[in-house]
């Protein structure tokens, strides 16, 4: 049946052909041409998801753990995501009071953390981490997220090992997008030093989520995901039990003992003292213990042995000694005198009662002044040199290839370079030209202006041991990340052959006689180091086996008075423990663990009279 | 002689029918991305659409098997019927997502009566213009009609339901087809035009734009010398236009409730709301567009399993098939749309009675409506009206009703072919 409209059936067809017209050509650009609603469906739903490694563990030279990785829980919350809850169950439950969890939330909200989860407590116990997954349906938006802490093994060698904390705002500018907010990262010790080594590398996990981000699957199965690398054990060269000694020697006392291995450079010890137990640095005994720690004035934190500085007084005559004769001012044979010290018109360098005219070997183990004001007088007045400055230039050399007045390089943060002073130095206190060798006499014996860490000290000794060289003390061996380099003195090693022989004789009849022991011969030198501030400092370097040597030391007893009272001792204890792993001279042992130098105002000096 | 009855059935549109089913619930059962559960598990929408689809296809058959001119005699009784039941829907449906459209009975979700209206409408319609010696040029035949399809869609309103009350209006269409002006059509499309512009505008930069035009057209007749009825008419549309632009800008702003004042500026373009009232048509919109050429795979969509766009099965499962079957996909769901709509057309020409000719019209009016006005939702060029999509979305009563609404006409179609 046709009827005069009939050809408006060719319009009705042409208008639904536009429309759908109009419907294929907007799919063909939103499916085809249209780039972003690809890009917006992936960041919809792909969640990129750090993966952190496991932290390498950090050994001590015999391969025993010095530093572990533990599971520990944290408390997150997604401020977004709470619903009303109980906030005394939830108080009670994690133990805190209502005003921590009201500071936090009104800190959150402040900070406009709202979408992401932002730890509200750390290091959950067991039990606690139990009762909230118990009632995680009352606590929403709160998750218990695990995370890999620190365990420290044995309660020593904070300083070495040093802590990790959360990245601060610098860490993470300066990591070139490594590291995000809450991350650790190593802020101390070994930990910093090394932290590329044992952090490894984070890897990616990219997951399919749904609109309330709750994960549905891997995204590409996988194809995008970087595995982490795990971090690398990290082995030291800490000797754990001498370290360990050292520590218990060196309690309530204030100072710092370095024990190197001077074959190598190997640092076998580090103790400053007082220290810290570093496992009250982990986790939530941390937010207590940390400000206790930080406001003492013994300042525990800090790493005598490598920022401290000390004059090392008479533990510098091996070295006056040995520039002498490098210069050739004095020989084995040379004798000054000394009747009670050193005097010039104008000038007095006291010394003890001892027999006069002692010769260079006598001197060491005598401990002469007098000896020494001779021999640095000499060496700096050579003909040879236009003036003083020259002479000095000269002998400041000798020290700078002892390493002294400079940093040595160890593998561990803040080291310091101690002070050797400069002609710079003395041209601004007297003007230039206008000061002689005896104005600067006190340096002949290690005071005044001269300060070493005890690093310092202990790598001098590592010198005199190894008769003429030293390898960069160092904490970590592994030449990959770590390199050691040999540097030379230039001094012979006849020089150092007749220096040695006046250390041990320091063992036999000098100022540390009482030390000496049967199977191992020792050489050493004592100090007694003046110090403005009151007592003098008790210092003590030593090496031992006198042929082949496997361990040189220093040890720095802030205020102890004579060198020979408490720094021989520990460093003869140290010395024996590390060597024979026994301690036959128990009385020692005793007195020193006895001695308190920080909790009672004891200043009883007895026994040896020696400097 | 029974046999050769279902010779005359238009297989094509048969085929159609089921592979756009099929296809459907396939999507929707993607859209739930529940693995390790079957689709046709009564769980998931997909297991309760696949009931459906049985249900459908008995009543598929009971419509062939029922004699042809049963629709034509009995067209208004359907028309009341219905008519009746959307009365009783309006007074005893509770509120679901803010409609009263579910009859329910004793507690049983009986169904969404208006789906059921629209071919009760089409067949009075199509009763009413199959009458001896009527013709659209008479105005009593209009009002007629006018009441005809005011009657759904005011009771249609009542149950808050305006997408589907949209739908009625299409019947126009069909219309068209039988003589209405074509102004009937093309005066809301210019209206629709004006008042988006007005929105865009304001209306007072729309009154000097509209003024401007004036005055060149006046000058325009003036100097060429034109005919002055062309001047007048001209004054009269613009002073009208301007007086609608003014309603326009008073209903947006006084009339119309927040939401649907938010829809409407999110559509075109005046506000970028994607966490709010744009967040549908939003992730709509990336769902389809990251489906790319080929599509991310069935049952692989990120969107569609990550449940990013809500009411998936239902109103936006066109995004399924943007997603996992990209562009192909789309495209041979349009073609397969318009080769319908366009087969219907024909056979409907070919009718001898203009009872099965327009209601062959009327259907392709009311399922093109659905079709266009749905996916054009999804693909941000219309507002969120919540409409179905034919045969696709998932819903019992809508895809009886679509499928009652198709094969009475198949049914029409081959009777006609046996008959005669």
């Amino acid at each position: 049946m046709k009827d005069k409209y009939a050809n408006r059936a060719v319009s009705i067809i042409a208008i639904i052909t536009i429309l759908a017209l109009v419907i294929v050509s907007r799919l063909v650009y939103i499916q085809v041409f249209a780039k972003e609603y690809k890009q917006f469906a992936e960041q919809n739903t792909r969640s990129k998801k750090t993966v952190i490694p496991t932290r390498g563990l950090i050994l001590d030279r015999n391969a025993k753990r010095l530093v572990s990785n533990e599971t520990v829980y944290d408390l997150v919350v997604v401020l977004k995501q709470t619903k009303e809850f109980d906030t005394t169950a939830l108080c009670q439950i994690l133990k805190v009071e209502k005003s921590y969890l009201r500071q936090k939330f009104a800190q959150f909200r402040a900070e406009s953390r709202y979408y992401t989860p932002t730890v509200f407590l750390r290091e959950l116990p067991a039990v606690v981490v139990a009762r909230l997954q118990e009632r995680k349906f009352d606590f929403r938006g709160f998750y218990v997220k695990a995370r890999i802490g620190r365990r420290f093994e044995y309660p020593v060698a904070a300083h070495v090992l040093g802590y990790l904390g959360e990245v601060d705002q610098k860490e993470i500018e300066a990591s070139d997008g490594y590291y995000e907010l809450q991350n650790y990262i190593g802020k101390s010790g070994l930990e910093k030093q090394y932290e590329q080594v044992l952090r490894g590398k984070k890897g990616y996990e990219y997951t399919v989520v749904d609109k309330f981000n709750r994960e549905i699957g891997s995204y590409a199965n996988g194809e995008f995901d970087i595995a982490a690398e795990p971090g690398k054990n990290l082995t030291s060269t800490i000797d754990v039990d001498l370290q360990a000694y050292g520590e218990l020697l060196m309690k309530n006392k204030i100072g710092a003992i370095v024990a190197i291995e001077p074959s190598t450079g190997e640092i076998l010890a580090m103790v400053s003292s007082p220290t810290f137990d570093p496992t009250m640095l982990v986790g939530r005994k941390r937010s207590e213990f940390y400000p206790k720690i930080s406001t003492d004035p013994n300042k525990p934190l800090y790493n005598r042995a490598i920022t401290g500085m000390y004059p090392p007084g008479s533990t510098f005559k091996p070295i006056m000694a040995l520039v002498g004769l490098q210069e050739g001012v004095i020989t084995q044979n040379s004798r000054f005198p000394c009747h009670m010290g050193y005097t010039i018109p104008g000038l007095h360098v006291g010394c003890h009662s001892h027999v006069s005219n002692l010769n260079l070997i006598e001197s060491i183990a005598q401990s002469c002044n007098s000896y020494y004001c001779h021999t640095f007088r000499n060496t700096i007045d050579q003909q040879k040199f236009a003036d003083t400055e020259e002479g000095f230039q000269n002998w400041r050399n000798y020290m700078l290839r002892f390493g002294l007045g400079q940093r040595l390089g160890i593998d561990i943060p803040n080291e310091v370079s101690g002070i050797m002073p400069t002609v710079e130095k003395f041209d601004g206190v007297y003007g230039e030209g206008r000061w002689r060798s005896s104005y600067i006499i006190s340096l002949a014996i290690g005071q005044a202006e001269i300060s070493l860490t005890p690093l310092q000290m202990a790598n001098m000794t590592a010198v005199i041991a190894n008769r003429g060289y030293y390898y960069t003390p160092h904490l970590v061996k592994d030449p990959i990340i770590n390199e050691v380099t040999r540097h030379n003195t230039g001094i012979s090693e006849e020089n150092f052959n007749i220096v040695v022989e006046g250390m041990a004789e320091v063992f036999r009849t000098g100022t540390a006689r009482w030390y000496a022991l049967p199977e191992i011969e020792q050489c050493g030198k004592t100090g007694t180091a003046e110090n403005p501030h009151g007592e003098d400092h008790s210092n003590f370097i030593a090496f031992a086996p006198r042929q082949n040597p496997k361990i040189a030391i220093a040890v720095v007893v802030e205020n102890g008075g004579f060198g020979a009272t408490w720094a021989a001792p520990i460093a003869s204890l140290m010395i024996e423990k590390y060597l024979t792993d026994t301690i036959t001279r128990p009385h020692f042992e005793q007195k020193m663990l006895e001695k308190d130098f920080i909790h009672v105002a004891d200043t009883s000096q007895v026994t040896p009279h020696a400097q | 002689m029974r046999n050769s009855f279902w010779t005359h059935i238009d297989w094509a549109l048969v085929l159609v029918y089921l592979v756009l089913v099929v296809f459907g619930v396939m999507n929707i059962y993607s859209a739930e991305h529940a693995e390790g559960i079957s689709i046709f598990s009564g769980s998931l929408n997909s297991g309760q659409q696949i009931r459906w689809i049985i249900a459908s296809l008995v009543l598929a058959v009971i419509v062939m098997l029922v004699d042809g001119r049963f629709f034509i005699t009995f067209a208004y009784y359907f028309f009341a019927g219905m008519m009746l039941l959307l009365v009783l829907t309006y007074l005893t449906a509770p509120e679901i997502k803010g409609a009263r459209s579910w009859l329910v009975l004793g507690g049983i979700r009986l169904g969404q009566t208006s789906e059921f209206a629209k071919f009760a409408t089409v067949l009075a319609l199509a009763k009413y213009l199959d009458g001896f010696n009527i013709s659209l040029k008479q105005t009593q035949t209009r009002l007629v009609i006018l009441g005809i399809i005011m009657l759904p869609v005011l009771l249609v309103l009542l149950q808050n339901d305006t997408g589907t009350a949209i739908v009625f209006f299409a019947l126009a269409l069909a219309l068209f087809r039988e003589g209405l002006p074509a102004w009937v059509i093309v005066l809301p499309v210019v209206l629709g035009a004006i008042f988006i512009t007005v929105l865009l505008l304001g209306f007072v930069n729309m009154a000097i734009a509209l003024s401007v035009i004036l005055v060149l057209l006046v000058l325009l007749v003036l100097s060429f010398k034109l005919d002055r009825k062309i001047m007048w008419f001209s004054i009269v549309a613009v002073v009208v236009c301007i007086g609608f632009s003014y309603g326009v800008n008073y209903a947006f702003n006084n009339i119309l409730k927040p939401h649907q004042r938010t829809r409407i500026n999110v559509l075109i373009g005046l506000e970028d709301d994607i966490k709010g009232a744009g967040y549908n048509v939003h992730q709509s919109l990336i769902t389809i567009g990251s489906g790319g050429l080929s599509g991310k795979g069935y049952l692989q969509g990120t969107q569609t399993r990550g449940d990013f766009v809500p009411e998936q099965t239902t109103d936006f499962i066109f995004c399924t098939i943007g997603e996992e079957f990209g562009l192909l996909g789309t495209a041979s769901v349009v073609i397969l749309f318009v080769f319908l709509f366009v087969r219907i057309i024909l056979l409907a020409e070919k009718q001898k009675s203009r009872f099965a000719r327009v209601y062959g019209y009327g259907i392709v009016s009311i399922m093109f409506c659905h079709f266009f006005l749905n996916i054009a939702m999804t693909l941000g060029l219309f507002p969120v009206i919540g409409i179905p999509l034919p045969f696709f979305s998932y819903g019992g009563s809508s895809l009886m009703g679509f499928t009652i609404l198709l094969f009475i006409f198949i049914k029409l179609d081959a009777s006609m072919k046996y008959y005669f």
